[in-house]
């Protein structure tokens, strides 16, 4: 029930670094008019960046390229991305995704 | 009178109008924050250091790579050189997210930054599509419920991490991937730029799979994620 030096310490250092990049851009360039070919660039950041985890988190779910054979993430977010299509339910995806991958892995 | 008891009713119901657009990403937050809590707690980190490091740094991969660094005995200064570099994504959406918070000042702004996550940074842009602003306080909803129930799910893995022997038999895990396919079809959804925006995705995915192969995966998101909106940019360009 303590709290370490070491660890503390680690905790600390590591929350800054986090918190510097995610308050810097927020509270500088909301005071700044950016041309217009950035702020173009900046609405295509949350695209790529949701893409970017999509792709991670299926295609690599082990930190290195599953095969396709027996990558069930990938079988799984089939399902997950019509309900999102049709529905537009972020809870509903989450939860059919879920109910796949169990479905998947209870069958394999 | 009337017209502030108005304004103060109308922000008090965007503060809850945020803890319910919030209310999707919950069972994703808690399945995440718990395994997060139970990996801290194998790595040997107390209850109160769970808790310590759920509200300091609270960010999901973040604590993954610090439990299992802090267990394999690795030097501070490496720990937080990665960490850094894991989070470095923030930058990016952070700025992206910033057009819609030109009405505060900086440090109302500093607030509303340091709870960014990729899952309140993804609800917000679904919630900024067809939007110039986004409300301050509907923002704290989002983010306070989402960072509550983060520390909830940490604390609650350190403690019972140790009577569930398998998570994953659940299928809990693809609760983050789940989230992550929703948050991006809806924002494709809301901007109703589907060529452009299919492409950019592919690139992004393509380009995270490629990186995934001379660098690690966070160095592969925020690759990815700089090429892609450079390409979706220059493509707006020439039609």
């Amino acid at each position: 029930m303590e709290v370490r030096w070491s660890i503390f310490l680690i905790i600390f250092g590591s929350a800054l670094v986090t918190f510097i990049p995610r308050v810097l851009p927020i509270a500088i360039l909301s005071r700044v008019d950016l041309p217009e070919w950035a702020m173009r660039w900046l609405s295509y950041v949350p695209i790529s960046v949701m893409a970017a985890l999509v792709g991670q988190e299926l295609l690599m779910p082990n930190g290195k390229l599953e095969p396709l054979q027996n990558n069930l993430e990938l079988i799984a977010a089939l399902p997950a991305f019509l309900i999102a299509i049709v529905t537009r339910s972020l809870l509903g995806t989450v939860v059919v995704g879920i109910l796949s991958i169990m479905v998947l892995r209870f069958m394999a | 009178m009337n017209i502030s008891e108005n304004t103060y009713l109308q922000e008090e119901n965007s503060f809850f109008a945020g803890v319910r657009d919030c209310l999707p990403t919950v069972l994703g937050y808690l399945s995440i924050g718990f395994a997060a809590g139970v990996v801290e707690k194998t790595a040997g980190l107390s209850i109160v250091e769970i808790g310590l490091i759920s509200l300091l740094l609270y960010a999901g991969s973040g604590q993954f790579i610090a439990a299992a660094m802090i267990g394999a005995n690795s030097p501070a200064l490496a720990i937080i050189f990665t960490i850094f570099f894991i989070n470095l994504r923030h930058l990016l959406m952070s700025a992206a997210i910033s057009p819609y918070f030109r009405h505060l000042t900086p440090s109302r702004n500093i607030l509303i930054g340091s709870l960014l996550t990729d899952e309140t940074f993804g609800v917000a842009m679904n919630e900024a599509a067809n939007k110039k602003r986004l409300s301050e306080k509907w923002m704290h909803g989002l983010n306070v419920t989402a960072y509550l129930n983060w520390f909830i799910a940490n604390i609650a893995g350190g403690f019972f991490g140790e009577w569930i022997s398998n998570p994953e038999r659940f299928g809990l895990d693809f609760a983050l991937p789940g989230m992550f396919i929703g948050l991006l079809v809806l924002q494709m959804a809301s901007r109703k730029k589907w060529m452009k925006d299919v492409l950019v995705a592919i690139s992004a995915v393509a380009i995270v799979v490629g990186v995934s192969f001379v660098a690690s995966g966070s160095v592969g998101i925020i690759v990815a994620t700089i090429i892609a909106s450079t390409i979706g940019m220059a493509v707006e360009k020439w039609r």
